[in-house]
């Protein structure tokens, strides 16, 4: 398909049309394509090639009250008929629910909006530029140390990307994706047992990756820290967290701040709008409007405007992340936050979060810690969104009076989300847009460590 | 019963208006750049979805999503393409695109023949999946969910169901002319119940599924007990204290707890990583890695199974692989390609979550052949320790064998009894080691109730473990509350 011209606004119109003729009283439509090419190399050969082209249409249809949703590739008008009719019975036959609808009206953005997501310069990158952006990074990993013996290889890989959308409001929106990431994961063997190092850089343009050498020695950095890891006996201690880390406890704390689980009574912030729920130096933002973001776009899965907002200030629970169902039921406003996977309703996610750098360099925060951990590493899914009881595996570097003294692993790091975000005492500096959550190195107060 | 049924083989052929003809050109193109190996993998799948929270039937999605998928491979080298678009055109195009990894250009296009359906197994001939009831039967059964499990404990605030089913036509057709098809049925339940008591809040979840018709769920009442379980798990967890924190005897209990196999040892012995050396496992067979009470299987013939198929996604039929036997490591989950490069034979763990994806070897079901202890003896036998019998996630680095996995219900063991119940434990070892700690395995094996997906590299494939009641002397748990507190 060419994704020029009148083409898909037709066909989305189209679309809309049918399923208002088999019955269907609102709608909204979505059409996204994507093309990708990947290219691995692993221990300097050439290992993978990949290339690929998708297009899918989404549905959501109302029969007053009652919805469905549902997803296809097949683009044969006839098909495209027959699925949009299945849609609306599908719909008909599902349960009324008070909340349910479209947006609101005079929610959809008004101007256009100069987010600036494509590289039009570079598009796709083509197999041989692709490889060498990988070899170069994997070199790097490789010659950065003699215990560097193994690897899981390394990968660069583009996309490029377009979403139309169409409601039975009137809405027409579009927009355009490029993105780019080179990723290695070489491997540290001290003779006595292997570790991973893993690093990555992407982005929406290419010329603003990292250079695919500082990728590959900061990833075999990584692998290095972590050989000859020692178990350390069960302790309570602060414990610092390295942005990677950190950001994760950024998503958790977005995954409870979102409609769908405060309704389900499935989060710990339940009814917790306005009051502290973090240490008072946490800012936190989600930003779907900054330009050339990862996670940028122009109207959210329903078509709603995005905007800038504070999830947290200065520690205080300031908005949820809500879609417009998940708002009607909170009785609250949509925050433009609706993520639409294509066959399903629509769910809530941030689109660009990130935890407001603070004035501590790294270092100033490790030299802060008379004894206590650096996690640099997280794994597992201990983690229970109703009442924040918060229990990773993890592991790390331990460290004694201020300075990294040697790593360890196979603890677990325990405590409620709500004591640990509280707890934060010191943010970083080092704030980097790496993937659409950011974080900089956090320090938290005091914290379980399961150990022997 | 629909054509796709009655003859997958035919099902692309006439679907997409190919012939064979066209087939062996396509391959036999991309096999000319002196490529080892080249497959075609088609899918089809349609998908429903039903959801109710809140005593409402409120969600309903369908899915269509079809493609097909081009490989070929040259040494250690894999290229791959796909598109959605299911034409002859298309397919060349995907064909260049991936033949593009093997590097001699030029060489003459390959003479191949389609030839006969590969044998395959018949572990799931289901006619009356969730996808042939009406809709509204469907809604029935989870509004039924939602009054029992509401029913179960005026603290019970709310109950999510939902039910999802899948059919998945598959075809790969191969360089070497084999042609190998399946229709994979494939549905779930699901119940999860939020628990309050004014103080805290809770959820338990719970649920089964498998290659299974639908009447599956009402044998035995299934369904009843999916309700009840969860609601159970969410109330248990209101008036549980927290979960120590230090190495402790663990005693898990049989069936889902299998997910320690799952983790520990299971994703360590997958080809691709023992034969790039980058396993925990790399090199071990026939060293001890277990207790000699543990034997470990993975068993992709099981019938009706969710980790179950009658030909994995590179067209070789299933098998059941001997992963440790009597604490000695034996074997490794192989596809064609590992298996090759390793001089090995495939083992049928050649998956992929669709075809946007390339095939790497994957589990099927995993699980831990029973022995002789009775649970009551292995409780019994334990001081002190932790009783996990439900999990939620679990993940493993592969590379330092280190592996996590998080309790969603467990109890304490004092005494040689069961004890109260405690929450926020996660275990974490080290997946070589961890089963030398065996002391004792149960009789009781049980396999899980067909609800698992594992994850790795981006890829979702269903799967099902196993354990009997086992004891474990020795491993880190995750509390917050230090020993002695």
């Amino acid at each position: 398909m060419d994704g020029t011209g009148r083409e898909k606004p037709t066909l989305l119109e189209w679309v809309l049309d049918v399923v208002k003729g088999a019955g269907a009283s609102a709608a909204e439509v979505m059409l996204a394509e994507g093309e990708a090419l990947a290219a691995g190399v692993r221990l300097g050969n050439v290992e993978k090639l990949k290339s690929s082209s998708e297009s899918r249409l989404g549905l959501r249809v109302f029969s007053g009250q009652a919805s469905a949703s549902a997803s296809t590739a097949e683009f044969g008008r006839a098909e495209l008929a027959k699925f949009a009719a299945e849609t609306v019975a599908l719909a008909k036959v599902t349960g009324a629910d008070p909340w349910s609808g479209l947006p609101e009206p005079g929610l959809h953005p008004q101007h256009p909006m100069e987010l600036d997501l494509v590289d039009r310069e570079h598009g796709l990158v083509a197999a041989e530029r692709a490889l060498e952006m990988a070899r170069r990074a994997e070199k790097a990993a490789l010659d950065a140390d003699a215990r560097i013996k193994n690897s899981e290889g390394a990968e660069f890989e583009s996309s490029r990307a377009t979403v139309w959308f169409a409601n039975s409001q009137g809405f027409f929106g579009e927009y355009s994706t490029t993105s780019y990431g080179l990723s290695v994961a070489p491997i540290a063997d001290s003779g006595e047992g292997m570790q991973q190092g893993y690093w990555y850089t992407a982005g929406r343009k290419f010329e603003k990756l990292q250079e695919p050498e500082a990728v590959g020695i900061k990833a075999a950095h990584r692998a290095l820290r972590r050989l000859g890891a020692r178990k350390i006996d069960t302790c309570r201690a602060p414990v610092v967290f390295d942005p990677e880390t950190a950001a994760s406890l950024l998503r958790t704390l977005a995954a409870a701040a979102s409609g769908p689980a405060l309704y389900k009574g499935a989060s710990y912030l339940v009814g917790r709008l306005g009051e502290q729920v973090a240490g008072p130096a946490v800012n936190v933002i989600d930003d779907p409007t900054m330009v050339s973001g990862l996670g940028s776009r122009p109207f959210d899965g329903e078509g709603v405007a995005v905007r800038r907002k504070y999830l947290v200030e200065k520690g205080k629970l300031e908005t949820y992340l809500l879609d417009s169902y998940s708002a009607r039921k909170l009785k609250l406003q949509t925050t433009g936050n609706a993520a639409r996977s294509l066959g399903s309703a629509p769910d809530v996610s941030p689109f660009n979060l990130c935890l407001e750098p603070g004035r501590y360099d790294p270092e100033q925060i490790i030299r802060s810690v008379g004894r206590g951990l650096l996690v640099t590493e997280m794994i597992g899914f201990g983690i229970n969104l109703a009442t924040g009881d918060y229990s990773r595996g993890a592991s790390g570097v331990w460290i004694e009076g201020g300075e990294l003294a040697y790593p360890v692993h196979e603890i677990t790091i325990a405590g409620n989300l709500k004591d640990m975000l509280l707890a934060i005492e010191m943010v970083g500096n080092d704030l980097e847009w790496r993937s659409s959550t950011a974080c900089p190195t956090v320090k938290i107060g005091e914290v379980t460590i399961g150990g022997n | 019963m629909s054509t796709e049924l009655a003859n997958a083989e035919r099902f692309f052929i006439d679907r997409f208006g190919l012939t064979e003809r066209s087939l062996e050109l396509v391959i036999g193109n991309a096999l000319g750049r002196r490529a080892d190996y080249c497959d075609l993998y088609f899918e089809y799948q349609s998908a429903e979805s039903l959801g109710l929270e809140e005593s409402i039937v409120n969600q309903t999605s369908k899915s269509v999503s079809q493609g097909v998928g081009v490989r070929v491979c040259a040494e250690d080298r894999t290229g791959y393409a796909y598109s959605d678009e299911v034409t002859f055109d298309r397919m060349r195009l995907a064909a260049e695109a991936a033949s593009a990894i093997a590097e001699e250009h030029g060489g003459q296009p390959l003479a191949v023949r389609v030839g006969e359906p590969v044998r395959r197994h018949e572990l799931y001939r289901v006619e009356h999946t969730p996808l042939e009831v009406p809709v509204e039967e469907r809604a029935r059964l989870l509004g039924d969910i939602d009054r029992v499990a509401r029913g179960f404990d005026p603290r019970v605030r709310n109950v999510l169901a939902s039910l999802s089913a899948s059919r998945k036509t598959v075809m790969v057709v191969n360089g070497e002319g084999q042609v190998a098809a399946d229709v994979q049925p494939l549905c779930r339940l699901t119940v999860t119940v939020v628990a309050g008591d004014g103080k805290s809040r809770q959820v338990g979840t719970f649920g089964g599924g498998g290659r299974v018709e639908y009447e599956f769920f009402f044998k035995d009442e299934r369904w009843r007990e999916y309700a009840l379980k969860a609601a159970r798990q969410a109330v248990i967890n209101l008036d549980a204290a927290e979960a120590p924190a230090g190495e402790m005897v663990v005693v898990l209990g049989p069936g889902w707890p299998g997910i320690l196999l799952h983790e520990a040892i299971g994703h360590g012995l997958e080809g691709d990583f023992n034969r790039k050396g980058v396993s925990a496992f790399a090199g071990r067979i026939g060293e001890r890695v277990a207790s000699p009470l543990c034997t470990v299987v993975d068993d992709g013939t099981l019938p009706n199974r969710r980790g179950s198929l009658n030909v994995d996604d590179e067209g070789t039929p299933t098998s059941r692989t001997v992963l440790i036997e009597k604490g000695v490591l034996r074997g490794y989950l192989q596809d064609r390609l590992n298996a090759r490069l390793m001089k090995m034979q495939p083992t049928g763990n050649g998956r992929r979550e669709s075809f946007a994806h390339a095939p790497m070897p994957r589990m099927t079901n995993t699980f831990m052949l029973p022995g002789e202890s009775s649970p009551e003896e292995i409780i019994r036998s334990v001081k002190r320790g932790l009783y996990a019998v439900s999990f939620g996630g679990g993940q493993v680095d592969i590379t330092n064998g280190k592996f996590v996995f998080s309790a969603s219900e467990a109890y304490l063991i004092e005494d040689g009894r069961v004890g109260r119940p405690v929450k926020g434990a996660t275990l974490i070892g080290n997946g070589p080691d961890v089963l030398t700690r065996v002391s004792m395995v149960g009789n009781d094996l049980e396999l899980d109730s067909g609800i698992g997906t594992c994850g790795k590299d981006g890829q979702s494939v269903p799967v099902g473990v196993g354990l009997p009641t086992v004891r474990i002397d020795g491993i880190t748990v995750g509390g917050t509350r230090q020993a002695g507190e």
